[in-house]
């Protein structure tokens, strides 16, 4: 067994790179991951990836965020402590509204963000998995378990064919950590 | 993603016929990446004196107590709350360009939201230290959130738009401080990834370790799509709280429905004409022609007429609702404004803000640099005046003649405006310095559809309408940074 771990198909289109995917694929090989500079739309579907829940979640923190407000206001002005303001009513709904509005996009960007930085593993001073310093720059790298696939040369292949600038074979996962 | 090709008839959005996505991070981190310029310098160190100033300024209105600014009992909001309200107004362009032309599809919103967006945090800023500073005891800031009073068990009173407008700018801030850093984080790992030593360390730390894998990239998009969908209500409801601190007062003059839609308009307006200040200069210093092109300077002259406009005819209604509405308060408060002690102020207002714009129409000024830089300038120093007009010309005359007063400037009001502009352009050129004043990812994708050689190889290849052909190639004069030899032939 060789101790390479990754084979990582280095192409400077991300056509040819959704082009590669489907050539592995349609060989039955396993993909790990893809690390492109920027968005690439329709790789989620071929890759098979769930659509995501976010948007759920948001929209339980925005309630969250309007529950919240009238609460504290209601809770305050209403409950706790009554101002008498010209005879008008405590209990004035509509001057609520605006606070419980803000505080429902302040509960819902911070739950949205900070859900996703979680469920990503984004967060300050993380150690940048990276394994082709250049997939932030202008390659887009597919890579592909060498353990897992022992069919070496074919995956070269397979790669090259599809238009891949270069194959490397990695001995490391990551080549980012010093 | 770009298996299809766009239109022809659409007006390139990165012009260049050699541009590679390694080109577009070169170009976009060379002043990041390289000491900076004789430029920057001068215009660093301009800034950095401003900066001082305000540091001066405010520093002394702590020591004195706001009695060292012009106030007078009659007139007790002046300098102060125009200058909070005109860069709160500023900030809205960021926001409109990175959640609203998101949400419209406006690919060209691409190459300008990143430094929109910085320029909304800083004029938020900018915006929050008049309010703190006109506190007069800013140790006690912490007074305007919802605390029992002296900690006993009075409250905030939560019907007063004083304290909606705690909620709203404080939300806005940190709501676009996310949106703006969680889009920064891919450009953040550009950098880390390109650098050594310590600049790779620290940029790693800030890089919150994205190494820009599928489901990330998925994730990021729909976080993106939904903060631009919550931040659009946002935009509109911060400047609409901001005008209801005068709407929902009695004094002749701010008591008007239209006010939130006409502060909003203003505020686009204003902040559009700051984007195209600071842009112009930047994609010259800079040399990012290729990717702020004179599409992009045209587009947002449009916006320019188009928001100009709408605040002419708030204008025209409020001036007509004053004599229409039988109130002869509000009838001589408009009287007073326009031929009153301070004609001059809302003259100086309807000339820049209503009348200077409309030049915009003629194609030639629309696309000239130069004129445009000036208008923007202009159009900044109207909306100045505008928020000057009412509340200044509001207040100095009430309804006790007796009372009656004018407004004079300290020179710490004069240094605290100007401090604040210091203080903006200091932070805005240490953004370009550390930070990609383009969105790299964002510009990238665009490469392959919108860009002037993704068209050229179309025409290239034949199969397109003559006609079409020939529009596009006439669209393309206006272009400074399109060399025109190449279509010469076509």
């Amino acid at each position: 067994m060789s101790n390479i771990k990754y084979i990582l198909g280095s192409f400077g289109d991300p056509d040819e790179m959704m082009h590669g995917i489907e050539k592995l694929q349609e060989n039955n090989i396993k993909i790990h991951d893809v690390y492109t500079p920027m968005p690439i739309h329709g790789i989620e579907a071929k890759l098979g990836i769930k659509r995501s829940r976010l948007d759920i979640l948001a929209f339980f923190c925005g309630i969250t965020g309007t529950v919240s407000a009238f609460a504290l206001i209601y809770l305050t002005s209403v409950v706790d402590w009554r101002n008498n303001i010209g005879g008008k009513p405590s209990f004035a709904l509509p001057d609520f509204i605006p606070i419980m509005f803000e505080l429902t996009i302040l509960f819902t960007a911070f739950g949205l963000v900070g859900s996703y930085y979680a469920s990503t593993h984004l967060f300050p001073g993380r150690a940048p998995r990276v394994m082709d310093l250049r997939a932030t720059d202008d390659r887009f790298i597919i890579a592909v378990d060498a353990q897992e696939n022992a069919e070496h040369s074919k995956i070269d292949g397979l790669l090259k064919e599809a238009g891949a600038i270069e194959v490397k074979h990695n001995e490391r996962k990551y080549i980012s950590y010093e | 993603m770009s298996g299809h090709n766009e239109s022809i008839l659409r007006e390139p959005l990165i012009t260049g016929t050699h541009i590679t996505y390694a080109k577009i991070t070169n170009d976009i981190l060379l002043p990041v990446e390289n000491k900076p310029n004789r430029a920057w310098w001068i215009g660093f160190i301009a800034a950095l004196c401003g900066a001082t100033l305000w540091v001066v300024a405010v520093s002394y209105t702590f020591w004195f107590g706001i009695g060292s600014w012009g106030l007078n009992k009659t007139v007790g909001w002046a300098w102060d709350i125009t200058g909070f309200v005109w860069w709160v107004g500023i900030g809205h362009a960021g926001t409109l360009i990175s959640a609203v032309l998101l949400l419209f599809r406006q690919n060209w919103r691409n190459s300008i939201n990143r430094s929109a967006e910085a320029m909304t945090i800083f004029a938020v800023i900018c915006a929050a230290t008049y309010v703190v500073s006109h506190m007069g005891r800013p140790w006690l800031a912490y007074w305007v959130l919802p605390l029992p009073n002296q900690f006993g068990s009075l409250w905030v009173n939560f019907n007063s738009p004083l304290v909606w407008d705690m909620f709203a700018i404080s939300t806005y801030f940190s709501v676009s401080l996310l949106f703006w850093y969680t889009g920064l984080l891919p450009d953040i790992a550009t950098i880390r990834d390109r650098a050594t030593g310590l600049r790779r360390r620290i940029y790693s730390i800030f890089s919150f370790g994205w190494n820009g894998n599928v489901k990330t990239w998925q994730r990021f998009e729909t976080v993106s799509l939904i903060l631009a969908g919550i931040s659009t209500p946002l935009v509109l409801s911060v400047h609409t709280i901001v005008s209801m601190d005068f709407a929902t007062s009695v004094i002749p003059g701010w008591h008007t429905t239209i006010f939130p839609p006409y502060f909003v308009a203003g505020a686009i307006f204003s902040g559009f004409a700051m984007v195209l200040t600071l842009l112009l200069v930047a994609r010259k210093v800079l040399g990012l022609e290729n990717y702020i092109t004179m599409f992009h300077i045209e587009s947002m002259n449009k916006i320019i007429i188009l928001t100009g406009s709408i605040v002419g005819v708030a204008y025209i209604t409020e001036f007509f609702i004053a004599w229409y509405s039988g109130s002869e308060y509000e009838a001589y408060a408009f009287i007073n404004r326009s031929t009153g002690p301070y004609w001059w102020a809302y003259w100086m207002m309807m000339t820049c803000n209503v009348i200077s714009p409309q030049l915009l129409w003629f194609k030639k000024i629309r696309l000239s640099i130069p004129a445009t830089w000036i208008l923007s300038i202009v159009v900044n120093i109207g909306m100045w005046f505008e928020r000057f007009v009412i509340i200044v010309t509001s207040l100095h005359r009430d309804y006790l003649p007796s009372s009656w007063a004018m407004f004079y400037p300290t020179w710490v009001d004069v240094s605290v405006f100007v401090g604040s502009i210091g203080v903006f352009f200091t932070l805005f050129l240490l953004f370009l310095r550390v930070l990609p004043s383009i969105a790299i990812a964002e510009v990238k994708l665009l490469l392959k559809t919108s860009s002037e050689q993704a068209k050229l190889a179309q025409i290239k290849e034949g199969h397109l309408d003559k006609v079409h052909v020939k529009e596009y190639v006439e669209s393309l004069e206006k272009f400074d940074s399109v060399k025109q030899e190449e279509y010469a032939k076509i």
